[in-house]
């Protein structure tokens, strides 16, 4: 009965082979850079995930140091990027978590330009897209759901359960909302993470399964021009949701920072 | 027997989540409802529609939050169910 499953199983992977020359969650294995490919993954191994989160790293501080260090007072192009950017998170973090959220404004910006570079680098060709992967996304949404959760009891104390209770409802539906309030408190990490790397997975998959029609001589052109239209529409994603993940923190740090409806 | 059992039940798998993929397409109607009020009404005030962008992106991120559980589902109905 096993052997049935087996032969089911061998006749599908023999089946996916004839359609496409690659399957387009290929891009997503987790490999180690020295070795054999089919090496065990352990904590500490060096993947390809660590390359290019490293590479990730690597760019934003080259923009941040190279671009800042000059401080001329007409900005070159490297310096204007760089304060751009910069001004952008600031104005963001000030208008929606308010001047008290200035304080955490550099974890902020950190996130921001890190998953910002992690999903840009993933668009180059043959890159890894290390935001694809839940598990690294799950654990920068963990930092910002367990951080901001502490801060809020650390600044208020018991008062910052107040954020369950919506005291502008009437009293006799206060519990119920209360109930729907601590649940969508602790979704909250859970679409953190996936809508990030959803976004990215879903979109990456797309422009590979176009690339796999392109081996089909008959739609080829129209398989190129499709890869170039997702491409496009792939940058503006990567840049938005990095935006929105950031905009997102701003609104849980908010609601840390002021917990009464 | 148990084979055939195993098959039938992946197959309702596979089902189940090309049904929850139906859930995602309803997260896109509530991210077309978010943006194109939001266009409507930047267009009748369009000196007040630059503050409210974050607003915008907030509104839809909510709506698609809904869109994500339903990909979860799918997700969890391919490879862990």
């Amino acid at each position: 009965m096993d052997e049935e499953i087996a032969e089911v199983e061998a006749d599908g992977v023999e089946h996916a082979g004839e359609g496409l020359v690659f399957h387009p969650m290929d891009q997503f294995i987790v490999q180690p850079l020295f070795g054999e490919a089919g090496d065990p993954v352990h904590w500490y191994t060096i993947t390809n995930v660590t390359l290019w989160m490293a590479l990730a790293v690597g760019a934003v501080a080259l923009l941040m140091v190279l671009g800042t260090r000059g401080r001329a007072i007409v900005p070159g192009r490297s310096q204007s990027v760089a304060e751009l950017a910069y001004v952008f998170v600031h104005k963001m973090v000030e208008d929606v978590a308010g001047k008290e959220g200035l304080r955490y404004f550099p974890y902020i910006f950190t996130l921001f330009l890190f998953i910002l570079f992690a999903n840009f680098l993933g668009l180059i060709p043959m890159a890894f897209t290390t935001t694809s992967h839940i598990a690294v996304t799950a654990v920068m949404a963990l930092a910002v759901f367990l951080g901001v959760t502490i801060l809020g009891f650390v600044l208020h104390g018991a008062k910052f359960l107040e954020l369950f209770w919506v005291s502008a409802a009437p009293l006799a539906l206060r519990p119920v909302l209360a109930l729907i309030e601590v649940i969508s408190y602790f979704v909250r990490p859970v679409s953190h993470s996936i809508r990030l790397a959803g976004n990215m997975m879903a979109g990456h998959a797309v422009i590979k399964v176009f690339a796999g029609f392109a081996a089909v001589a008959a739609i080829s052109p129209f398989a190129i021009l499709g890869v170039v239209a997702v491409y496009g529409l792939e940058i503006l994603v990567s840049a938005i949701q990095a935006y929105v993940f950031t905009i997102l923190t701003c609104v849980y740090l908010k609601d840390a920072l002021h917990p009464h409806h | 027997m148990t084979g055939d059992l195993i098959i039938l039940s992946q197959m309702g798998a596979y089902i189940g989540a090309g049904l929850a993929a139906i859930g995602m397409g309803a997260a896109a109607i509530g991210v077309g409802n978010v943006a194109g009020n939001f266009l409507a009404g930047a267009l009748r005030n369009p000196s007040a529609a630059p503050g409210q962008t974050a607003t915008l992106f907030i509104g839809i991120a909510f709506a698609e939050a809904l869109g994500i559980f339903a990909f979860l589902v799918a997700l969890l109905l391919m490879f862990a169910v």
